[in-house]
Order: structure tokens, then C-alpha cells, then sequence
């Protein structure tokens, strides 16, 4: 498979479109699996939240029940990229941004209930962004997740 | 009966068990895992290719969260077979990622867990599509060992899924 830029421009300015609409938060429904998770994205006060609303499929531990690990972490990862998006220029990036590293720490068992991330860039350069993103349920104080991820921008 | 072989026969149980359980859990169900192997050298998980888990509507290129998803159960699932006791709960994971997923390709993830102590086990793992010095990700997990409700909770969860899936057809190959 080519890396060559033109994979994913259109996406990109799909992106950027949506964005000049200030319609970013309906980026999320292009992508399956954003839509299998039922990943959705929120704008309020330039803050942006990305949810997943949840599912019985999300569960990994029925016996508790807990959301299997790997949904926190695509939740996270999620967050990172869009936000990423977000504060960036889609439209002078090459292709979406890849994942070079992804850590993700597990903090508390979360239960069967919408989860809810946002994410911060540590920095963004010219090829690589910084970012790490917090996951929470029904108190923000009480994260049960956190996120660093390295993203290739350029 | 000896007191080893005793000893692996309950070993051997509770592997029986651990499979049933990974095999039934349900974002592992959700996402088309199959459970290949799982073996004290290491676990083998295979995620069939499907369009809904495409993170890239453009190039058909799975999400990356299905390959973490991926990488955690496979991960935690070579913890319980070094020693199975369950639950366990994932502490840390860390995932490299070297190249994309070819569209249209399943892929696999082998893991094995390579420490244990009294409270962790130290995890590496590694997904790709036919051989595993060709990754197309790496992760290394630690992993809290018999966490809250213990094995009888694991009991309960699995008492009637082994039931349940006696009369189902077999879709997993048999363990190696």
C-alpha cells in the first residue's frame, strides 16, 4: 500500500469543509467504527468531548460487568485524533494522522455507562503531534482512564 | 492420581474455562474475535476483517482501537494462561504501530506473558497478518492479577456459557 499523499486528502477536506460549517462534531458518523462504538463528538465553549454512548457490546467483564479495556483505549485514541483535527489545519495535512504510540493506563473499572474523553496537545509540529487525552464516567474527578498518544501529522 | 497431575488437570479446567470465558466475552463476540490458541507459551487471537470496524472510510483500513481491543484481550488472555486466575485487569498498555492493516485481511495477534510476580504479569504482544517478524503492531501490558470478585465470579459468568455454547456448532478451531 502507497503512503503517497492523495490517500485520505479527500477525507481531509471533507474534514475542513465540515469545519468552516462549524459542523465538526458530524465528522465522527463518516467513520464505521466511530459509529460501532457509538462514538460521537461534542463542541461546547471551544471544548471539545468525544462520548461513547454505551452498548452491551462494549462489555468485557460480564461478571462485574466493565467495558473491556480495548473500547477505552479506541475512545481515547479517538479523542486524541479528532482533536488533533480539531485544532489543527486538516487541509495542510497530508493524511489523517497515524498512530506511531499508543499508551494507555487503566485507573478504575468502568461500569456499564456512557464514557466521555477529552484530549489536550502536549504539542503539535510538523510531523508529529503530542497529545494526551482522559476518559471519564459520571465524575471527572474520577477518571477511569488515561492516554498518551503520538500522532504523525505530517 | 498424583499430586501433579492433579495439579494439571485443574490447570487444564481452568484453561478449558479460560477460553469459554475469552470467547464470550462480549466486545470480543462484537468485534468477530476467535480465539485460536491459548497455551502457557502464548495466546493467539484472529480478527476477521469487517467493514465495520474500518477506521478509514477511503482505504477500508481498520481503526486502530479495534487492533488495541485486540491486543488487551490477546494480552490478558496469555496473563490467565500462564495462571489462570481470573480476573485480571489491565494496568498499562503500550502500542506501537508500524504499518497499517491491509484491507480485506484478518489479523492476528500473538501474546505471551513473560513474568509473572504476586500481583503482575508482564505482557509482550504483537499483531500482523501471516508472520509475526512482519508486525503490523507491538505492545508490551502489565496486567493486576485476581482482581475484585475473584474466581468464583469468573465460575458464576461461565456456568452457563459452557452450557450454552455445548449446543452451539464449534466456529473456533480447536486449541493447538
Amino acid at each position: 500500500m502507497s503512503d503517497a499523499a492523495p490517500i485520505g486528502s479527500s477525507v481531509l477536506a471533507r474534514i475542513a469543509s465540515a469545519k468552516s460549517r462549524g459542523e465538526f462534531g458530524s465528522i465522527a458518523s463518516a467513520v464505521p467504527y466511530a459509529q460501532f462504538m457509538g462514538i460521537t463528538l461534542h463542541i461546547d465553549a471551544d471544548q471539545l468531548t468525544t462520548t461513547m454512548g454505551f452498548g452491551p457490546h462494549q462489555i468485557g467483564n460480564p461478571a462485574l460487568p466493565a467495558l473491556h479495556g480495548g473500547t477505552l483505549g479506541a475512545l481515547l485514541e479517538t479523542a486524541a485524533v479528532f482533536e488533533v483535527l480539531y485544532r489543527g489545519d486538516p487541509a495542510a495535512m497530508r493524511g489523517l494522522p497515524k498512530t506511531i504510540t499508543f499508551t494507555v493506563e487503566y485507573l478504575r473499572s468502568a461500569g456499564p455507562l456512557d464514557t466521555f474523553a477529552q484530549a489536550t496537545i502536549t504539542r503539535i509540529g510538523r510531523r508529529v503531534a503530542n497529545v494526551s487525552a482522559v476518559a471519564w464516567q459520571n465524575d471527572r474527578a474520577k477518571p477511569v482512564a488515561s492516554a498518551n498518544v503520538l500522532l504523525m501529522v505530517g | 492420581m498424583t499430586d501433579d497431575a492433579a495439579r494439571a488437570e485443574r490447570h487444564n479446567q481452568k484453561r478449558q474455562l479460560g477460553i469459554t470465558f475469552a470467547a464470550n466475552v462480549p466486545h470480543n463476540k462484537a468485534l468477530g474475535i476467535v480465539i485460536e490458541a491459548i497455551e502457557a507459551e502464548g495466546v493467539v487471537f484472529r480478527l476477521p476483517y469487517d467493514a465495520k470496524l474500518v477506521g478509514n472510510p477511503e482505504t477500508g483500513v481498520l481503526h486502530g482501537g479495534a487492533i488495541t481491543a485486540l491486543l488487551d484481550g490477546c494480552s490478558g488472555a496469555a496473563v490467565f494462561a500462564a495462571l489462570p486466575r481470573w480476573p485480571i485487569a489491565t494496568l498499562d498498555l503500550r502500542i506501537d504501530y508500524m504499518s497499517a492493516a491491509e484491507p480485506g485481511r484478518d489479523v492476528l495477534a500473538f501474546a505471551t506473558c513473560y513474568k509473572l510476580t504476586r500481583n503482575i504479569g508482564f505482557t509482550r504482544a504483537v499483531a500482523y497478518h501471516d508472520d509475526r517478524n512482519q508486525p503490523i503492531a507491538s505492545a508490551v501490558g502489565t496486567f493486576m492479577l485476581a482482581t475484585k470478585g475473584g474466581d468464583a465470579a469468573v465460575t458464576r459468568a461461565t456456568a452457563g456459557l459452557a452450557a450454552a455454547t455445548a449446543t452451539e456448532p464449534p466456529d473456533a478451531k480447536e486449541p493447538t
